[in-house]
């Protein structure tokens, strides 16, 4: 398979919109913004895994994509937007690195993705190295994402977009066992982070989420 | 679903099954009396299970190198248990908080089970990943503001180490799915069989990432942040069982994917990235040792410092590397979660875990002073004990074939017993402290601890035949 032919192209363009929107959220400094470019980057998932289900004639992965679709582009957004509106969460998106250096870390993360993956895989077929090199950068992105955002809810949606570049991984490589076990288990615990946050944001515990309130309980202290 | 039921699957289905029936127990004595009678049930069907023959079966397979994990794992969930049962008045959990903090329990102990158990990396996965929630929900069981923190930092932290240890298992199918087709893709039989064959670029990608995805687990520096901060919350059982099974079974899958490489002999040797972190476990977690004024974060230090250790003999690789990493996995299980049993008894007679607060226990209460000495000292790797035997095999195999290590691992250990010696004395034998009124710690703390010792000082001072046959064979399957 390789450029020009139909499977190939739809599956690089649906990969290559995720890691577009990938930097959609690096660069919005509005939370509710943030929240838009997750559910997008949900949906094209599960159309980049219906995708792969239809291409690899794997019925399996239809399962994945309608949870992908369910969860990730409708029910965590919207309990992330209930989250929001619930505890009156400040909507601008606080940076611990300003937009610009983190676009521009993200462009090197992308390279970097690239020359890892593209070089080493060459004896994998085409479209699963492809595929990796846009996988493994969306996981990049979200780490730097986690890394250089200061609210929790950011770093949640900065987990729940590494872990979007992950079932674009599983999805990719072609026959790949215990794809929906496997994704089901990776999502149940992105569900329970979310929960995690509005238990105790509900309970009141903090006046924020910003996690550098946190650190006068480290402990060791006096 | 696996084609064969297995006798192993019992090990994991047990402390599950028990997990459902304690999440409806509302009597606060009765619940710590179930845990207790669940975990003798499963280590009763540990020992059943030596006599099952080496084998894959669907799933699971038990070989030589999960079976003392799984031995040990099952006896530290035993004594944990009993522990529990002793401390779980003064806890104060309401009854939501006590079946949460007992089913977590039971459910970590059978995720963890089924984590050494796995023959398939994806399940293996999803056991790792399941432990991980049961301790996260453990550590932040009381809600206090720090606990919480703990707890968050944990999930984050350990929820991207996971993260990136399903990356590394996705590509390590990549890698052989050219040779194999993608039939049994994830078994590790079958990815062992293949790996002389697969690309030896994919699985170096694949290596990194699980070695950065387990390792964060496993509390290796420099991915280690989430550990001193979860093992200084929660209630004390829960540090037993993090330090003693949570770390052995991350550092175990790390092994596993090891095996797989040390089967291609193209690959970037994995021993050398798995040195890299264990040195510099060793060497940050020993100065860092000089620092802490908290018992528990104390002892979450040590474990990073003995699972960087036990990381050294793995990277050291070999016959006699392997066996002194396995050895020490062992002995650092039984000597840690003694420790912890004493110091959780002592942090409840005290009313803080304050080192300084905690000074002169063998003047206050001898029976638990002495024995909390006993069980630092083997922490610190002093001779009789298991440890002492592990080190020793570690540096002598780093003299001999890897002359440059003996300096850096020398030092930290000499810095680190320094420090355990200096905080045993200071916790033991210095000046008095005054104790809350409260009952002195009973046989729920003295004999486990006195097991752990006595099972240590087996290991360490006379290795039993059977035993040591069974290691040497671990040492063949780690590769």
């Amino acid at each position: 398979m390789t450029f020009g032919q139909l499977p190939y192209d739809v599956a690089h363009l649906l990969g290559g919109g995720m890691l577009l929107l990938s930097f959609m959220l690096l660069y919005q400094r509005r939370v509710g913004a943030v929240v838009n470019a997750l559910a997008t980057q949900g949906a094209l998932l599960a159309a980049a895994a219906a995708w792969q289900g239809f291409v690899q004639d794997a019925p399996q992965l239809y399962l994945t994509a309608l949870i992908a679709l369910g969860a990730k582009a409708v029910l965590i957004p919207l309990a992330l937007r209930l989250l929001i509106r619930r505890l009156a969460l400040a909507r601008g998106v606080d940076t611990a690195l300003g937009i610009g250096p983190s676009l521009l870390a993200g462009v090197a993360l992308v390279a970097l993705s690239i020359l890892v993956a593209l070089p080493i895989t060459t004896g994998v077929a085409a479209m699963a190295r492809e595929d990796l090199a846009i996988a493994l950068s969306v996981v990049l992105l979200g780490m730097l994402m986690m890394i250089t955002r200061r609210n929790a809810i950011l770093q949640v949606v900065g987990l729940m977009s590494l872990e979007n570049g992950l079932v674009l991984a599983a999805v990719g490589v072609a026959g790949m066992p215990l794809v929906v076990e496997l994704s089901t288990a990776a999502l149940v615990m992105l569900v329970l982070v979310v929960a995690g946050v509005f238990v105790f944001q509900i309970r009141g515990r903090f006046d924020s989420v910003d996690i550098a309130l946190l650190h006068p309980h480290r402990g060791e202290g006096g | 679903m696996p084609e064969e039921f297995s006798l192993a699957w019992l090990l994991v289905l047990l402390p599950w099954a028990g997990a459902v029936l304690l999440a409806f127990l509302k009597g606060e004595v009765l619940a710590a009396r179930v845990n207790c009678g669940v975990s003798a049930a499963g280590f009763l069907l540990a020992l059943v299970v030596i006599g099952e023959p080496f084998a894959v079966q669907g799933w699971t397979r038990l070989d030589a190198l999960n079976l003392p994990l799984l031995l040990v794992a099952a006896l530290i969930g035993l004594t944990t248990a009993i522990y529990s049962l002793g401390a779980v008045e003064t806890e104060a959990f309401d009854t939501l908080r006590l079946r949460a903090y007992h089913a977590a329990f039971q459910t970590f102990m059978g995720a963890q089970a089924l984590a050494l158990l796995a023959d398939n990396m994806g399940v293996m996965w999803v056991a790792i990943e399941i432990a991980t929630l049961a301790s996260v929900l453990m550590v932040g069981v009381h809600g206090t503001p720090p606990a919480i923190e703990a707890a968050w930092k944990f999930f984050i932290l350990c929820g991207v180490g996971i993260a990136l240890a399903l990356l590394g298992t996705i590509i390590l199918h990549l890698a052989a799915q050219p040779v194999t087709g993608g039939a049994d893709g994830l078994s590790w039989a079958a990815l062992r069989a293949v790996a002389a064959r697969c690309d030896p670029g994919v699985l170096n990608l694949a290596f990194v990432f699980i070695l950065v995805g387990y390792g964060t687990k496993a509390g290796l520096v420099p991915l280690h942040a989430w550990l001193p901060d979860a093992e200084a919350e929660g209630p004390i059982a829960i540090s037993a069982v993090l330090s003693g099974l949570l770390l052995n079974a991350a550092l175990h899958a790390v092994l596993r994917v090891k095996a797989i490489l040390g089967a291609n002999p193209d690959v970037v040797p994995p021993e050398n990235l798995l040195l890299a972190l264990g040195l510099a476990s060793v060497l940050v977690a020993a100065f860092a040792l000089w620092r802490r004024r908290d018992a528990r974060r104390f002892f979450a230090w040590s474990s990073i410092l003995h699972m960087g250790l036990a990381a050294c003999g793995f990277g050291f690789g070999g016959a006699v590397g392997n066996l002194a990493g396995l050895l020490h996995m062992l002995g650092h299980s039984l000597a840690k979660s003694a420790a912890f049993f004493g110091i959780g008894a002592a942090i409840r007679l005290r009313g803080s875990q304050r080192l300084a607060d905690l000074g002169g226990l063998c003047a206050s209460q001898p029976a638990l002073g002495w024995a909390l000495l006993v069980a630092v000292l083997a922490v610190a790797g002093l001779p009789p004990f298991a440890l002492f035997a592990s080190e020793f095999l570690l540096l002598a195999e780093a003299a001999s074939h890897h002359a440059w290590a003996v300096l850096p691992l020398g030092l930290g250990l000499l810095v680190a017993v320094a420090a355990k010696i200096t905080v045993g004395q200071a916790l033991c034998l210095g000046e008095a402290r005054p104790d809350l009124a409260g009952p002195a710690p009973g046989w729920t703390v003295l004999g486990p601890i006195w097991l752990h010792l006595a099972l240590a000082l087996l290991l360490g001072a006379a290795l039993p035949g059977p035993v040591r046959a069974l290691l040497g064979e671990a040492a063949g399957v780690a590769g």
